[in-house]
């Protein structure tokens, strides 16, 4: 019987000898697996690109928006909810009354403009309170955050963004200036340091003053959210708990809030993410079943090719399931090499990706990486039978009569 | 006990309606060792017969042994088996591997009996010397003059020792000169005990042989030497 590693060496020297057949072949593998390698790169990308933005909230936060949505958990209904009943910061502030929860921030959102020395722009307004600044993590780089202070009253201090800091006043010290936003004046105690973005508002860009300032401004008497923190990670629950109930007492007994926490966002967008990566891969996958007729077809010009050679080696004393196992090599041989090349192209591509979009982690996951050459080389060899198979039934004497 | 026992056999082929008696009532025995031309026009069964006798083909009915054994019943396994160890086959058109050396095209048989790769370069070393072909070892046959490529063909069919070596028209794409060095190599390989059969139109070449056996018409029409009995 002929030794594996002979059956080796002369099918890789028949898949050398015709670069234009082999070359095809292996590019349709390598297309296959590449697909699969970058769009899962994309999808997983995408992916963890959310989940790091959700992480940046911190695993004991609790987000109060009002409304409720029917859903017991976070659906895309959690971000458009109707609101029979405002948030105040009266509520905000009784959610202090919470042993659970360490930390309260109602927040008020709003654009606006501002202005300092005759330069203008568009701006993001948060109105707020000083534990605001703990629960998001921000460092303060000069002065101070938002004073302690009664919630209702509101001084006219403002806290600002580092590139807004860089683009109002340069080189110039801010501290104790006076910046307009919309129609009001406020004294800038604080400037943050650059911190980059987080959940869609990059607080590089962020002008921050008292809740009640910012009401005032928007002329609201409602919150847009309230941010809690729970003691802990494991106090989230119970925290919530607390939440509801004291919400539900001061509204009439009506339960009309909802409450999100980082780990059903991070578990929902995880979960529609990773199917929405499975399906893209499936996809891809797809192109590979393509690879494999095509293998089929390049295997199959390969046998008329090389009629009178399976003639020969018949003659020579091959068996039919010598000359089976000889193209059946081939065809897994060139699959396995197109299959690296694909995974090669992929990884390339992945790194093109990241190059481009830096925010984003477009690493292709493992599983795709062992899925896409796992179904090249199984598609390769599958479609690789059917050639094999004719070619170890061709009849001796017909073959060697082929020129 | 011949080498080779025919007897009785036919081989038809089917063309559409009509039926073509390649080979009627072929009866022959061939001893061990001997030197056999077959003659004869064209269509008139001889390669159909080579092809037989070297297992590539069936016969329709008839039975065919082989050093004693029935070869007809064997397995297409078993056949090819029989065909690595003991027949050696040498073509009109060489069919040599275009894309193998002149040394991977002798160590072919080899290779598929599944030989050692240190034994095969000794028993391929001492073959390109046999026949003259050291220093065209790594040449590719497009490399090689005709002579030289049906060397390479015939030591390949010798290389796992045969005992008997079956050639179709071996001279057939040669010019005279060239027919005449491979015919000797040949005759010399049957002076050292292998049996040779050669097919072939070339009556001087046919009348070299010891035997000559005549067909027409899928029958054997005259054999020079028929085995006594
Ligand atoms: N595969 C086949 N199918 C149909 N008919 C065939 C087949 N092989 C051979 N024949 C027929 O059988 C007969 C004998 O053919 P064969 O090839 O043995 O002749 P030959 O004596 O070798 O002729 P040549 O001298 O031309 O090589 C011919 O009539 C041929 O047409
Ligand atoms: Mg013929």
């Amino acid at each position: 019987m002929m030794r594996s590693r002979d059956i080796l060496g002369f099918t890789t020297c028949a898949a050398t000898a015709y670069p234009m057949r082999t070359g095809l072949m292996m590019l349709a593998m390598a297309i296959g697996v590449a697909a699969v390698v970058l769009l899962t790169a994309l999808g997983d990308g995408a992916r963890r690109y959310v989940v790091r933005e959700f992480s940046a909230l911190g695993s004991s936060l609790i987000i109060v928006l009002p409304g409720r949505t029917e859903t017991g958990g976070v659906g895309a209904g959690s971000f458009v909810t109707n609101t029979p009943r405002d948030l105040t910061v009266d509520d905000a502030a009784a959610l202090q009354r919470a042993n659970r929860v360490a930390r309260v921030a109602p927040l008020v959102l709003g654009n606006s403009e501002i202005a300092y020395a005759g330069k203008l722009r568009e701006v993001m307004v948060i109105g707020t309170t000083r534990g605001f600044a703990d629960i998001r993590n921000y460092t303060v780089a000069q002065g101070r955050f938002l004073p302690e202070e009664d919630w209702r009253r509101g001084s006219a201090v403002a806290v600002i963004g580092a590139t807004l800091h860089q683009e109002l006043f340069g080189t110039e010290a801010a501290l104790g200036k006076m910046i307009r936003v919309g129609d009001r004046r406020y004294r800038v105690i604080g400037v943050l340091a650059a911190s980059g973005s987080g959940l869609g508002m990059n607080a590089d860009e962020l002008v921050i003053v008292p809740v009640a300032a910012a009401q005032a401004l928007f002329n609201a008497s409602s919150l847009f959210r309230i941010f809690a923190e729970a003691r802990n990670r494991d106090a989230v629950p119970g925290a919530k708990t607390q939440i509801l109930d004291i919400l539900k007492t001061r509204h009439d007994g009506e339960e009309d809030v909802t409450l999100i926490t980082q780990d059903a966002v991070l578990g929902t967008f995880d979960r529609i993410l990773g199917a929405l990566t499975l399906a893209v891969a499936g996809i891809a996958a797809i192109s590979l079943a393509v690879a494999g007729i095509l293998v089929m077809n390049v295997m199959l010009v390969a046998i008329t090719q090389r009629t009178s050679e399976i003639g020969l080696l018949k003659a020579l004393g091959a068996t039919g399931g010598v000359i089976r196992l000889v193209f059946l090599t081939e065809a897994a041989l060139l699959s396995v090499a197109g299959a690296f090349a694909g995974l090669l192209l992929g990884h390339l591509g992945a790194w093109g990706l990241r190059l481009m979009f830096p925010m984003l982690p477009a690493y292709p996951p493992d599983w795709a990486i062992f899925a896409g050459l796992g179904t090249a080389i199984v598609t390769g060899v599958l479609f690789g039978v059917m050639p094999a198979r004719h070619a170890a039934t061709l009849d001796p004497v017909d073959a060697l009569a082929k020129r | 006990m011949a080498q080779i026992e025919l007897d009785n056999i036919q081989r038809i082929f089917q063309l559409g309606d009509s039926q073509v008696h390649a080979l009627q009532d072929v009866h022959l025995r061939i001893d061990a060792g001997e030197y056999v031309s077959v003659m004869g026009p064209s269509g008139s069964g001889k390669s159909t017969l080579l092809n037989l006798l070297g297992l590539l083909d069936r016969p329709n009915d008839g039975h065919y042994r082989l050093e004693g054994r029935d070869v007809t019943t064997l397995s297409g396994d078993e056949q090819a088996r029989v065909r690595r160890e003991r027949i050696g086959f040498v073509f009109q058109s060489f069919h040599l591997v275009p894309r193998l050396s002149a040394e991977e095209n002798i160590a072919l048989p080899l290779l598929l009996a599944g030989i050692a790769p240190h034994d095969r370069k000794a028993r391929v070393a001492q073959a390109l010397d046999d026949f003259g072909l050291a220093e065209r070892g790594d040449h590719r046959p497009d490399q090689l003059s005709g002579g030289q490529r049906q060397r390479v063909a015939i030591a390949r069919a010798t290389i796992m020792q045969p005992a008997m070596l079956l050639a179709d028209e071996p001279t057939g794409n040669l010019d005279r000169a060239t027919g005449e060095e491979v015919t000797r190599l040949l005759e010399a390989l049957n002076g050292r005990g292998v049996t040779l059969i050669v097919v072939t139109h070339d009556p001087h070449m046919g009348e070299r042989a010891q035997r000559q056996i005549r067909m027409e018409d899928g029958r054997i029409e005259s054999d020079s030497h028929p085995p006594a009995a």
